[in-house]
């Protein structure tokens, strides 16, 4: 519903750069995800767009307006906190309806508000519990609730599922999906340190590191045209195997990335030769770790369970057309 | 003969293990009766020796041996004992209200909000509940004279409030630093004021401290003696333990045990039965379920 304009943000805490000039553009009705190792900036990012921080330069604008000096009520947001922040000693609706009460909103809107909410996150049993009285799963529908019921311009998630265990963080990342399906338009930031998070779920990815953007994109786009080594080793798992040295050399490049799933495992006829270090079998596929001679062993995925014992020789090649090229400065050369 | 030996040493080994747990236990509950009877003794005898008249008082005895009414009669009879003890509940009363309230603000700020000189003001804070009272007489009689609160209950609850600060302050403080910071994050995005978060989200969440830091207060402003005693000087303002020093009998020489236990134990009765009361509501782990964990 809102398209937000970030230009040129910055944020320092007191001499610490922590956000170094931020420019991004998220579309109306977007899925965006910020992504990026421990300590890049997103989750400053995220809280300088809600206003829980101020924004030391630079213009944040919704829909043209800028919000810099406006308070987080005042902004149209909502956000969802990674450990739920629900009020302890409120009921699931009263810590639903608490902002709308703020706002002086009539009874019946706000019961009629709530009530739908819980019904669309299945919450609808427990409306009269206390947060104590939830599992974890069940708390951080109650906290999406409390941001729906906002009615909000932008949802901000700030890792919502990193307190979940596995197979909630599966369910919960379907009921994020569905919920950017069923509520039309609303623009979602969302931060996760969690490529697979990131890959599934959004819309576009910005992949931070340092307080800087390194690439803004799809995820397939991410994922098939990495801008830069940083964004070819962060995105993908099992991470994508780099080489360096005559291995590079040879395709004229100072560094190639291949990723495991490019990698075929030929009888003898390889680019590559070397030995097995381990496999992982994983069932629908497998998981071999090459020593060819590199700094570390080359990861090959391979379809199936076959079985490959520790310091068995193989031969690998990477599929033509799939070897990621960069130069000195980890700069993309194309693939050959 | 060697197995016989070595079977009869088990048995004797496990005993002496027994005896000894036995001793610790023993030892331990004596502890424990001796603490109690320490501190409950006085007030024992005080209970015992309000219940007997006349010269029975001077008969050293430890069981109720009579019953009789005449003291507490007698201490209700004076007009001015309940002068002194309304004076006493409003001072504690007031007291209590206002510290809370002044506490409770000032540790929002100074546990959530960021300021230069926070951990100075907080020694400071600290620094003045050492001082002795009697070394802030002087000083606070001046004030008072100063702001002609002189023999109103507005001069005890001023006094008071000053000493009881530091520590509500500081308590509150800790607790507040406590409470995770994302509950508050979320009331400001919910559009709360820090007014709002301070009453209808962290209030709630703060009640066991509020009820231990206010009992506290409430307990020193009632047996506060000093400044009530130098603050003061007639009955219009008199609290009840300076006006109980004051009793007097019927000659000069004659001191009313009988009347000043009896109102003792009027006076200390409403302190057991608050923190009576209070003990049910201090529970912890009320942020359980907030956040995480």
């Amino acid at each position: 519903m809102a398209e937000l304009q970030l230009t040129d943000i910055r944020k320092s805490f007191g001499a610490v750069d922590v956000i170094k000039g931020v420019t991004l553009t998220v579309k109306s009705g977007e899925f965006m995800v910020f992504v990026g190792p421990s300590g890049c900036g997103k989750s400053t990012l995220l809280r300088l767009i809600a206003g829980l921080e101020t924004i030391s330069a630079g213009a944040l604008s919704f829909d043209g307006q800028v919000v810099n000096n406006l308070a987080p009520s005042k902004r149209g947001i909502a956000m969802v906190f990674q450990s739920y922040a629900l009020y302890p000693h409120m009921t699931v609706y009263d810590n639903m309806a608490f902002g709308m009460q703020l706002a002086k909103a009539g009874k019946d809107q706000i019961r009629e508000r709530v009530e739908k909410a819980a019904e669309l996150l299945q919450i609808s049993p427990y409306l009269k519990r206390l947060p104590k009285q939830l599992s974890g799963g069940q708390r951080q529908r109650v906290a999406i609730g409390r941001a729906i019921v906002r009615d909000p311009k932008v949802f901000l998630f700030d890792e919502p599922l990193s307190n979940l265990d596995a197979a909630l963080r599966v369910a919960t990342r379907l009921e994020i999906a569905k919920l950017h399906h069923s509520m039309n338009g609303a623009t979602m930031i969302y931060v996760t340190h969690d490529q697979v998070e990131a890959m599934t779920l959004a819309d576009r990815i910005c992949v931070l590191r340092d307080g800087v953007i390194e690439q803004v994109g799809t995820p397939i786009e991410l994922y098939e045209r990495p801008q830069s080594l940083f964004v070819a080793g962060f995105i993908g798992s099992p991470k994508m195997n780099f080489l360096n040295g005559n291995f590079a050399g040879r395709y004229g490049a100072k560094t190639i990335g291949v990723r495991s799933e490019h990698l075929q495992i030929g009888a003898g006829e390889g680019t590559w030769t070397g030995k097995v270090v381990h496999s992982e079998n994983l069932g629908s596929d497998s998981y071999v770790y090459v020593d060819i001679g590199a700094q570390e062993p080359v990861i090959v995925r391979e379809d199936g369970t076959k079985k490959h014992q520790p310091d068995d020789p193989i031969a690998i090649r990477p599929l033509p057309g799939q070897v990621h090229r960069f130069d000195d400065a980890g700069q993309p050369m194309g693939r050959q | 003969m060697t197995t016989q030996v070595v079977a009869g040493v088990q048995p004797v080994r496990v005993s002496s293990f027994d005896l000894w747990k036995l001793i610790k236990r023993v030892a331990f509950f004596l502890l424990v009766v001796f603490i109690v009877v320490v501190m409950v003794f006085p007030f024992y005898y005080a209970i015992l020796t309000s219940f007997k008249s006349g010269t029975d008082i001077y008969r050293v005895n430890y069981w109720p041996t009579s019953f009789a009414l005449d003291n507490y009669t007698q201490v209700f009879a004076n007009q001015g004992f309940l002068q002194n003890l309304s004076n006493s509940v409003i001072v504690a009363a007031l007291t209590v209200a206002l510290s809370l309230v002044l506490s409770v603000t000032a540790s929002y700020a100074l546990s959530r909000v960021n300021f230069r000189g926070r951990g100075l003001l907080l020694m400071t804070i600290l620094a003045v509940s050492m001082f002795p009272q009697v070394a802030v007489l002087a000083g606070l009689f001046e004030l008072i004279r100063f702001y002609n609160l002189f023999n109103s209950l507005w001069a005890l609850i001023f006094s008071y409030t000053i000493f009881s600060l530091p520590f509500t302050v500081w308590v509150l403080t800790t607790f507040m630093r406590d409470l995770p910071v994302e509950i508050e994050e979320a009331a400001i995005v919910d559009g709360a004021t820090p007014w709002i978060i301070i009453w209808r989200v962290f209030m709630p969440l703060l009640w066991p401290a509020l009820v231990t830091t206010g009992l506290l207060a409430f307990i020193a402003a009632w047996n506060e003696y000093l400044f009530a005693l130098t603050f003061t000087s007639d009955n219009s303002a008199r609290t009840v333990p300076v006006a109980i020093s004051l009793f007097s009998g019927i000659s000069q020489h004659e001191v009313p045990w009988g009347t000043i236990m009896a109102a003792s134990v009027l006076v200390t009765a409403p302190l057991v039965v608050l923190v009576l009361v209070f003990q049910r509501k201090i529970i912890s782990g009320l942020t359980a379920g907030g956040v995480k964990g």
